[in-house]
């Protein structure tokens, strides 16, 4: 088989002489096994999905108008926690335009005003008596158009009864607490569930023993999703028929009509009368994976009244309502040896899940993987518990480009690894070094129950260091000490775990977490591929099409990929959590395998041989000791429509339904340099060096981009983004105004580089990448920063860490 | 009380009857069906519904309809014939400076008029000129990356390898 050299990449670090960097450079090889005319693997091809976005042709959900449609605008609360008193909606019907107000009451008659979360827990569609959380939809109104229905929202009138909220999480299960969820018969506090990992008795005996011992407090704030689009939806229900069409902003479409079909079964929306369509997605990062009340109002509207409605959140009612991630409160502790060897850690949790639990999780993980807060690091011993309470806050718990919690535990597990080095004076790169699981060790089994499958983290630690000139820049801090500055080094090396999952572990909604492909190879040698998962902007169009040509041979140009019909796609659980590779990924790939082997038996038949006298290359089977015997791919799949052997099926398409293994375990080694202005506590970022392993590498183009973008979602919880409530529950940065996503300025020029592990259960040895960085990027700048600050005995600052922190914490210390 | 304006859109005059308090991104995306231009916030704070008025970019959503009367309006259906990218469009499309596309007709009509008024830009001056521009999705790296293909291209010089760089 030839193989080719696709290219080398090499780049000299930007402003060498800032840091005295030397000028040294590395070159990756990627083998790419496919010709560039194929485009298999490896190859960084333009994008498919590009040419509709760049000349305004894509197809949002607010690009869609439908005949008749009307228009569906929300009345919210402004209270955290309030009686309804009364709804007054004369005036709101009086409105020129306004069609009709829909409230609990209304939704009540047909038992839709209550709906199901994807963790069991229930939640209002709209309340019938009690708001539990500002902004939350206690009315729907209806229109002709949307400056109506906004109209009309104007207009409604409710009295409410204020409560006293619980906004604290540490004051959630204080005995004097309200108990909010006064709808679930028996409940007595606001205790939501336990969970716990590991091997308590032993830690806290290693810990008892350890000659060293550090513990931090971490809180991971509230933050948010933020896609540039919102959601929303166009609810088409046509009574002639009963059956519903929902146009919907959702990154798990299947997963989702089968939601509505639980929810709205009873009222004859049965799952074969339900179609939902997720067209091109304006960003997801998890925020448009649950079901928020505004579609299932809009459904009962379309039910109700047979015209189709459209509901889009305004940006305010996006960042107020919907689509939070994190809110845990941590404590972190490490145990450990003089000499820098880990031993044990010890991880407590309070998570505020707001009103309730409606996260994003596999059902048997309410902490997501939380458990993976071991790290990259070889020890055995650990114990992890957490609890969950209500507040009156909306719920939160979608992942924030982040795999189910796995950025929560990176940022306490990298954060005590540091505080650990700092308290034994030892070097943080050493002490990782000293601690790392070892490449021979794969598959290495977690204290908490996971088996990590590949890994390099000394190559990749190495590779960023080397990158760096890590004790060059050590060498400039010490002198740049001297001349009292503040610049600090500080390093992230971060375990994943993604892929989501076995079924014999994941599950949502009792749904097992497989994923699929369905190939059709048409006669021309041309083929349509669809999944179960759907893009947000990943690539999917271009990857899977990628994948399917490395197997096949057909160019990645002739394979049209559609994802988000649930009519015409293979059902699957979705996109998010970085599985898209992982499971339909794969999937693509053993579909295609299936159909090669379809290939072999045809292009027998065609070259009268035997199977076994065939060899195959990615496009063509030739006969074995004479090489201008060749049929191919083109050929062949012509063959299985006009001339297949008889007694075999006619056609060409595979499906697969994937059900991964194990879930596979993407790594990085991330660096960080800042410099910080005493005066003012301004953070410079100086440099961003992030080595990735995320296995095979498919198209090394996306995969940059990935980092990039996932990067800067990680910049921007570690010093940007946090949402605040005051004490009455009132969000206080509610708008785009004041939530502070990164713009280009704050975001720096990133570098970053790969080592490549191949998962070794994976078909084609891809891990995922999209999270990784969201992931990895907020301990390295925390780590940074606390680092600069370390010689004035600041040994943690809580993110999103500001210059106003940081100017505070030098001031209290007498340093300015 | 509606309102007669007049104004033209890539190219096209356009006389419509408007309310006086219609934004002008709900005219050109409601009433002309030009939905290339998108809504992502409601404080004129991400650009998304970025157009050219006479040249100048400006927030669609800042704007009120009426105040585009008489007025010539440039939106992203209009700076390509269909099928075809120019420098711009093309910069991205080489430079993976877009992912999910939403904030991607913004970046460009705020990218036109930044190369129109500033032809050869450094990388700081791109990152200052897009930062009334929000994604959420590429980091900005390859967004920079793309205007600096976008003007070399429109220069008559040779553009920077569009490979990605690793170290």
């Amino acid at each position: 088989m030839p193989v080719q050299q696709c290219r080398a990449w090499n780049r000299l670090p930007p402003n060498p002489s800032l840091f005295n960097i030397n000028n040294y450079q590395i070159t990756i090889m990627i083998q790419c096994k496919t010709s560039k005319e194929i485009s298999g693997m490896g190859h960084s091809m333009k994008r498919k999905e590009d040419g509709r976005f760049l000349q305004g042709k894509g197809n949002y959900i607010d690009d869609l108008k439908l005949p008749g449609m009307l228009y569906m605008d929300i009345v919210r609360s402004p209270y955290a926690y309030a009686k309804i008193k009364n709804i007054d909606i004369e005036a709101a019907l009086k409105v020129p335009g306004v069609a009709a107000v829909v409230t609990g009451k209304d939704l009540e008659k047909y038992g839709l005003h209550w709906m199901p979360t994807l963790m069991s827990d229930t939640q209002m569609v709209l309340p019938t008596d009690t708001v539990m959380y500002q902004a939350q939809e206690v009315a729907a109104v209806i229109a002709t158009s949307r400056y109506a229905a906004r109209d009309g929202r104007e207009a409604v009138r409710v009295e409410y009864e204020v409560m006293k909220p619980v906004i604290d999480a540490h004051k959630a299960l204080d005995p004097d607490a309200p108990v909010l969820r006064t709808d679930k018969p028996g409940k007595k506090d606001n205790h939501i569930w336990h969970w716990e990992a590991g091997d308590k008795e032993k830690t806290d005996k290693v810990f008892a023993e350890a000659d060293v011992v550090v513990k931090e407090h971490m809180h991971i704030p509230r933050i948010h999703v933020s896609s540039i689009e919102t959601c929303g939806c166009v609810a088409d229900y046509h009574k002639v028929d009963n059956h519903l069409t929902m146009h919907m902003t959702t990154q798990a479409p299947h997963a989702i009509r089968t939601v509505i079909a639980l929810v709205a079964g009873h009222v004859g929306l049965t799952e074969e009368k339900v179609r939902v369509i997720s067209p091109d997605i304006g960003g997801g990062f998890g925020g448009k994976v649950p079901v928020y009340p505004g579609y299932v109002i809009a459904i009962a509207v379309s039910f109700l009244v047979g015209k189709p409605v459209k509901w889009i959140e305004d940006r305010s009612e996006n960042l107020q309502a919907d689509s939070f991630a994190r809110d845990y409160h941590i404590t972190a502790e490490m145990a450990g040896t003089k000499d820098g060897k880990i031993l044990a850690t010890r991880f407590k949790v309070l998570a505020d899940h707001g009103y309730t639990d409606a996260s994003a999780n596999p059902s048997k993980y309410p902490v997501g993987m939380f458990s993976i807060c071991t790290g990259s690091y070889d020890y055995q011993t650990t114990y992890m518990e957490a609890d969950a309470v209500y507040t009156n806050k909306p719920p939160g718990g979608v992942a924030y480009r982040c795999s189910f919690r796995v950025t929560e535990a990176v940022h306490a597990i990298e954060r005590i690894t540091d505080r650990f080095a700092f308290e034994i004076k030892k070097d943080p790169a050493e002490l990782r070094m000293q601690n790392f699981i070892k490449k021979e060790d794969f598959p290495w089994h977690s204290p908490t129950g996971w088996i990590y499958d590949s890994g390099d983290y000394h190559a990749g630690l190495q590779k960023a260091m080397d990158v760096v000139d890590y004790y060059g820049l050590r060498k400039l801090q010490v002198q740049k000490r001297k001349e009292g500055k503040l610049m600090g080094i500080g390093i992230s090396t971060f375990t994943e775990v993604v892929g989501a999952g076995p079924s014999k572990d994941f599950d949502i909604l009792g749904i097992k977490m497989f994923d699929s492909a369905e190939i059709r190879v048409h006669p021309t040698g041309k083929a349509i591929a669809r999944f179960g998962t759907k893009s947000q902007g990943q690539g999917h169009e271009t990857t899977y099409a990628q994948i399917i040509a490395e197997v096949l041979g057909i160019p990645a140009e002739n394979i049209q990929v559609e994802e988000g019909d649930t009519d015409t796609a293979p059902y699957g659980l979705g996109t998010y959590a970085s599985r898209s590779t992982p499971t339909a990924g794969a999937a693509a790939a053993v579909a295609a395998r299936k159909l090669v082997d379809k290939a072999r038996k045809i292009a027998a038949y065609l070259l009268e041989v035997s199977e076994e006298d065939l060899d195959w290359e990615p496009g063509k089977f030739t006969v074995k000791g004479a090489p201008e015997k060749v049929k191919t791919i083109q050929e062949i799949v012509f063959a299985a429509y006009t001339n297949h052997p008889q007694g075999m099926q006619a056609g060409f398409e595979a499906t697969h339904y994937y059900d991964p293994p194990n879930l596979t375990f993407p790594s990085g080694a991330y660096i960080c340099v800042v410099e910080i202005d005493k005066e003012t506590g301004a953070i410079d970022i100086k440099r961003f060096v992030a080595i990735d392993d995320c296995g095979h590498i498919i198209n090394p183009m996306i995969v940059q981009g990935q980092v990039h973008g996932g990067l800067t979602q990680g910049l921007a919880p570690a010093m940007y983004e946090e949402l605040l409530y005051d004490e009455a529950g009132n969000i206080l940065n509610g708008t785009l105004m004041d939530y502070l996503v990164p713009t280009a300025i704050e975001s720096p020029s990133w570098e970053t580089g790969h080592v490549v592990t191949p998962s070794p259960h994976h078909p084609i040895g891809a891990k995922g990448v999209g999270e990784s960085p969201t992931v990895g990027a907020p301990p390295a700048i925390a780590n940074a920063i606390v680092d600069a600050l370390s010689p004035y005995g600041i040994t943690h600052m809580e993110i999103p860490i500001t210059p106003f922190k940081i100017w505070k914490a030098l001031h209290d210390r007498g340093v300015v | 009380m509606n309102k007669e304006i007049s104004l033209t859109v890539n190219g096209e005059a356009h006389t419509v009857s408007v309310e006086p308090r219609l934004l002008l991104v709900h005219l050109i995306r409601e009433n002309l069906n030009l939905t290339g231009t998108h809504i992502g916030c409601d404080t004129s704070s991400c650009g998304a519904c970025t157009i050219l008025m006479d040249g100048k970019s400006v927030k669609s959503c800042t704007i009120l309809a009426v105040q585009a009367n008489g007025h010539s309006l440039e939106t992203i259906e209009g700076v390509s014939a269909e099928g075809q990218l120019n420098p711009l469009q093309n910069g991205f499309k080489q430079n993976h400076g877009l992912h999910c596309g939403f904030c991607t007709p913004g970046m460009i009509m705020r990218a036109t008029e930044l190369l129109a008024s500033n032809p050869n830009p450094t990388e700081e001056e791109i990152r200052w000129g897009i930062s009334g521009n929000l994604c959420r999705c590429t980091g900005y790296n390859n967004i920079v990356k793309a205007i600096l293909h976008a003007s070399a291209t429109m220069q008559g010089l040779e553009p920077a390898s569009t490979e990605p760089q690793f170290v």
